[in-house]
């Protein structure tokens, strides 16, 4: 199945169809000047849907672990060529993306052959820009030099574990009684685990506080933390549950991880995918 | 509690310090002491008798169990919480020696955020049975015995087999969870407790790949652990911390 075609299929409305295919979009983008259109679009905000996610195609396991696989050779496509860059100095920050590169690897060969054993086609690769059309160089590709490459490595590193997050945990409903769920948990941790290494290899805390980016984070990426401001867990306020710091906004916020719609994963990684 | 199927332990002091979730011996399952209330449950889940018959003779010493269906899952995320929130409560009332100003700030951050999921359950499970406090895990009691609050070691190898324990049983305990706002809930909190284990093991092995470490994530399909409530709560009764007895007879 070509990509293009699943993510149609799975916004229904979406991104793409209609009038305004995805090749429309970036055509017009780019007769306005491509890079400089892209470098303003905030992730997430490429395309925007203006559905609520409920559609015929998108809530069932298939659709959740196509999403999870489009996700999955975002991540393991980046990290190869992170490694591949000479951006990564030694070290840790090698040591982790070495880590985090082959478990991105294992979960896309888990996926595929998961989906091939339910006598489904996964979706293709897609073709990945991870400029985003020129706003990032996060390999050095085109001269940013290695300093802003590195940095960029970095926050789009987080910006996808984080993401990778959000996303499992919105198909986590999709995956209610299939066989699949509770791998769709297993890696979802492992996301998790990811973030917050990446998150502390660039100073951060390794979990989420309030909605912040985070210092250093392009503001393109706001997208990936909007609604993790939510304090309201089954109908609780957890900032009414004490009077302490335990429940404070930063730590009511920090301790519950928010969901992601799929429409949402799939708005932000669109920023990345070329076709 | 049931014995010998999983057992949690620091498995020496190897280069890299790591830390196994050792899979050894065989489970005998439900045998043993604690097997007598097995039937006393709720019945229905998280459908409480509309008109529960008054105990005729309360007995103070009866054995509290977990229940089945999703409020014997949610009672059993609460006895995790329990544990650590009691356990960090006491590291942050009494840091170990000489702490780096990074490691109070991550075991103050998992203080807060334990004690904040152990009180959400409590008022979820709470709200779930209509008040019905019969059906809510009590208060547990807990004890360490020679864990050495003051030693940075024990303390943050003790923290990072608690952490890597929650993720493996929220993950197992997932597909317990018929109500999909439960299974929401769980996801929310278990990749916070991900990214708990992330941190610790970082801070016991410092620039390695042990945040998500081979010991711990399968490399041949990149899956962290999921064990059965049965598993975990043998490995969790094998250290002796919880000290209240209470039962599982309903979960897998």
């Amino acid at each position: 199945m070509n990509i293009i075609k699943f993510l149609d299929g799975f916004t229904n409305e979406s991104l793409l169809n209609k009038k305004a295919s995805r090749r429309d979009m970036f055509g017009s983008l780019g007769s306005m000047g491509k890079k400089a259109a892209l470098a303003a679009i905030p992730f997430g905000m490429a395309a925007m849907p203006k559905r609520t996610f409920a559609q015929e195609s998108g809530n069932d396991p298939v659709s959740a672990l196509q999403l999870a696989l489009t996700l999955e050779y975002l991540e393991d496509e980046f990290y190869d060529l992170a490694l591949q860059s000479g951006v990564l100095p030694s070290g840790r920050p090698e040591t982790v993306y070495m880590q985090i590169s082959k478990h991105e690897q294992a979960h896309v060969d888990f996926l595929i052959s998961g989906l091939e054993g339910a006598g489904v086609t996964p979706v293709e690769k897609p073709t990945f820009d991870f400029t985003a059309g020129g706003a990032f160089d996060p390999f050095n590709e085109y001269g940013v030099g290695q300093e802003t490459a590195y940095a960029q490595l970095l926050a789009l590193a987080q910006a996808f574990e984080d993401t990778g997050v959000r996303a499992y945990k919105g198909q986590a409903g999709n995956l209610l009684g299939s066989d699949f769920l509770t791998a769709a948990l297993q890696i979802h941790a492992v996301e998790a685990m990811h973030a917050s290494e990446v998150r502390r290899l660039r100073g951060l805390k390794g979990w989420i506080t309030n909605n912040e980016r985070g210092d250093g984070m392009p503001e393109a990426t706001q997208a990936v933390y909007n609604g993790e401001e939510n304090v309201t867990q089954g109908g609780v306020d957890v900032t009414t549950l004490g009077s302490d710091a335990a429940f404070s906004m930063e730590a009511s916020t920090e301790a519950y991880d928010e969901p992601l719609s799929g429409d949402d994963a799939v708005a932000i990684a669109s920023l990345f995918i070329v076709e | 509690m049931k014995k010998n199927i999983v057992r949690v332990e620091p498995i020496g002091k190897s280069t890299n310090r790591r830390r196994f979730l050792k899979l050894g011996g065989l489970g005998v399952v439900g045998a043993g002491l604690l097997v007598a209330c097995s039937d006393d449950d709720n019945g229905m889940g998280m459908m409480p008798d509309p008109d529960p018959e008054p105990d005729p003779d309360p007995d103070p010493d009866k054995i509290f169990d977990l229940g089945e269906g999703d409020l014997g899952v949610l009672n059993y995320a609460y006895a995790l919480e329990q544990l650590e929130a009691d356990f960090y409560t006491k590291v942050v009332n009494s840091f170990y020696g000489n702490i780096s100003d990074e490691e109070r700030q991550v075991l103050t951050d998992l203080y807060y955020h334990e004690v904040n999921h152990r009180d959400f359950f409590k008022a979820a499970i709470t709200a779930a049975v209509d008040g019905n406090t019969d059906l809510v895990l009590p208060t547990l009691e807990f004890d360490y015995g020679n864990l050495d609050f003051g030693n940075r070691e024990q303390v943050l190898t003790t923290a990072s087999v608690l952490e890597d324990t929650g993720v493996a049983a929220y993950n197992g305990a997932g597909r317990l969870i018929a109500d999909p706002n439960y299974l929401l809930i769980a996801g929310k909190i278990v990749s916070v407790e991900a990214r708990h284990a992330s941190a610790i093991r970082t801070l016991l092995n410092p620039g390695s790949a042990d945040f998500a470490g081979d010991d711990y994530v399968t490399a041949s399909n990149g899956l962290s652990a999921a064990l059965d409530p049965s598993a975990i709560l043998a490995a969790v009764g094998d250290t002796g911390f919880i000290t209240t007895k209470f039962t599982a007879n309903n979960l897998p």
